[in-house]
């Protein structure tokens, strides 16, 4: 089996979010780029799979859309122990345009199993992943926690509301991946980040796609009320705030 | 012409978020001068369904099929495309939880149709169609175009207000045979967590941290959610620890909720955790820390020993409930 992980490029998330002239887009100066948290959980997760043998799993490959810019991140994931990746060399403009950019790259390829955080820190559009899924006429199954092997056979586990369910799909599919699917992101060690220097980045030119929305402006949030302190010692207070103030209880 | 809303049900019945949904949609068709149409798929009984006519829907229609009685994303989609065909709706208003995550990017791909994510408010502008979109974790808003003829908006849980109106609804009940082919999703196991108020649905949440110092400590925290008719949350720590349980965990990772009022208690307010509760209504910090970054995202704030705040604060509800 080989395993395909799609990761974005993420400001880290103690960013103090500034925006560029005119509000239109945000201002990258001084920004630390790291591996999108759900991806890079989803990455960790497939390695830890692929360390089984009994699980079959020949390859994680991880999958990015972005300018030269990334390699960096794209290194890193090598590093934590990808065995390859590939860049498809644009920027990515939206879900639509990045979804359509690796349903090309899975076309041209084999992969059985496709891991996509549910959303990226950035953008929040909880998109990507089902979109390549549709865009390949493949099975999806979202909000998985949880991804075990079974007779050589993947099984999921999935959050619904109030509780989990355990599926299977037939391969291939998209794993659309959810907070739990593992405990902590694998960290880079020495060897492995000697070892991502030579490990391939393959590049690959994007398919023409038109983007079908456009971030016209940011905003920032309107500033909250300053704090209102209550004596330790007089918590009625706090109800009575919340009761006849804020009006939530 | 209308604009339709997909209304998820539990065990056949609806809950807050689908009236939400539906009263936001009859905002959207008010501004589109055109009516509602709402999608309920598996078994919901007439009752059931006529409760959408109260918040603006105009055509309910019922797909009751057995086949679809489990979430399968590409079955789903097939169904709502096909609807979404024939009533040639323009916007489909789907919630942001985790099967309208599971839906939304397939039928855009269907429909070749624009997703606006989180959105929290009305559209800005139809022209060119605008809306207001949450990003970065909360720390940044955006003003996002949909340029295609058919747009998808997912709707951020309690983010607008119940409106009821007159009932003027029709319920039809429609046969779709879906291709047994998309049917590929096997359940094996459902474990369900029973009679607990669910995090994500909570107008309250009382949530506890680190500062809460040992999970004996727990009690009267939970007693507090209780009386005031809220459920529990907690930090990431904590649930690593394994002090909670992990579908207690808030925060950027873990559950990202929108409650009325969030009491976050012996949480230092760390910028992941912030970004989970970032759209609560509003926040009470307790902590001894008076420099603990929850006091500068909280609107009341306690300095103290939660270990002597929070049984005051038991008794204190206790008074207003007698």
């Amino acid at each position: 089996m080989k395993i395909l992980v799609c990761i974005s490029n993420v400001p880290d998330t103690t960013t103090k979010i500034k925006f560029a002239e005119g509000n239109a887009s945000v201002d990258t100066t001084g920004i630390q780029w790291v591996i999108n948290p759900w991806d890079e959980l989803s990455l960790t997760r497939a390695l830890e799979l692929k360390d089984v043998a009994t699980n079959g799993i020949k390859s994680v490959t991880v999958v990015h859309v972005g300018p030269a810019t990334s390699e960096p991140t794209i290194r890193k994931a090598l590093a934590i122990g990808a065995d390859d990746a590939i860049r498809v060399n644009a920027e990515s403009s939206d879900a639509w345009f990045v979804a359509s950019q690796i349903a090309e790259v899975v076309k041209n390829d084999q992969f059985d199993i496709i891991m996509c955080g549910i959303e990226s820190s950035d953008f929040n559009g909880s998109a990507v992943g089902g979109m390549i899924s549709e865009f390949l006429g493949i099975p999806s199954v979202s909000a998985v926690s949880g991804i075990n092997f079974e007779n050589g056979q993947p099984v999921l586990t999935r959050e619904i509301d109030g509780g989990k369910e355990v599926v299977t799909v037939p391969a291939p599919f998209v794993a659309i991946i959810q907070k739990g699917i593992a405990k902590e992101p694998r960290i880079a060690a020495m060897r492995g980040i000697m070892m991502a220097r030579s490990k391939p980045v393959k590049l690959v030119e994007p398919v023409q796609v038109e983007p079908l929305t456009q971030i016209v402006e940011f905003e920032k949030p309107k500033p909250r009320a300053a704090c209102k302190y209550i004596d330790a010692d007089n918590p009625a207070q706090l109800l009575d705030l919340l009761q006849n103030e804020a009006k939530v209880i | 012409m209308s604009v339709l809303v997909y209304t998820e049900n539990w065990d056949g019945k609806f809950k807050k978020l689908s009236f939400e949904l539906v009263s936001y949609t009859t905002g959207v068709a008010k501004m589109l001068n055109t009516t509602v149409t709402a999608v309920s798929i598996g078994k919901v009984d007439e009752t059931e369904l006529n409760k959408l006519g109260n918040y603006g829907a105009n055509k309910i229609i019922n797909i009751s099929s057995d086949q679809l009685k489990t979430l399968d994303s590409q079955a789903y989609t097939s169904v709502i495309s096909e609807i979404t065909r024939k009533e040639n709706a323009s916007v489909v208003i789907i919630s942001n939880n985790n099967s309208g995550k599971a839906i939304a990017p397939r039928l855009s791909v269907r429909l070749k149709a624009g997703i606006g994510s989180g959105v929290s408010r009305l559209p800005l502008n139809l022209n060119p169609f605008t809306v207001y979109k949450r990003t970065y974790s909360g720390n940044a808003f955006a003003h996002l175009v949909i340029k295609s003829d058919v747009k998808i908006l997912t709707l951020a849980q309690n983010s607008y207000e119940l409106i009821e109106t007159t009932n003027n609804s029709t319920i039809e009940n429609q046969e779709i045979k879906v291709d047994g082919s998309l049917l590929k999703t096997v359940v094996k196991d459902v474990q369900k967590q029973s009679g607990k108020i669910l995090l994500t649905d909570a107008d309250i949440v009382v949530s506890g941290g680190r500062g809460m110092k040992s999970p004996d400590n727990w009690p009267p925290l939970v007693e507090l959610a209780a009386l005031l008719g809220g459920a529990t949350a907690c930090s990431r720590p904590v649930s690593d620890e394994g002090w909670r349980p992990h579908e207690e965990h808030t925060g950027q990772t873990g559950k990202i909720i929108a409650p009325n009022l969030y009491i976050a208690v012996g949480i230092s307010g760390a910028t992941q955790h912030l970004a989970g509760i970032s759209s609560s209504k509003y926040i009470v910090a307790i902590n001894t820390d008076k420099d603990a970054p929850i006091f500068g995202a909280a609107q009341y704030g306690i300095i103290g020993d939660a270990m002597k705040v929070l049984p005051k604060l038991v008794e204190a509800v206790k008074e207003i409930k007698k």
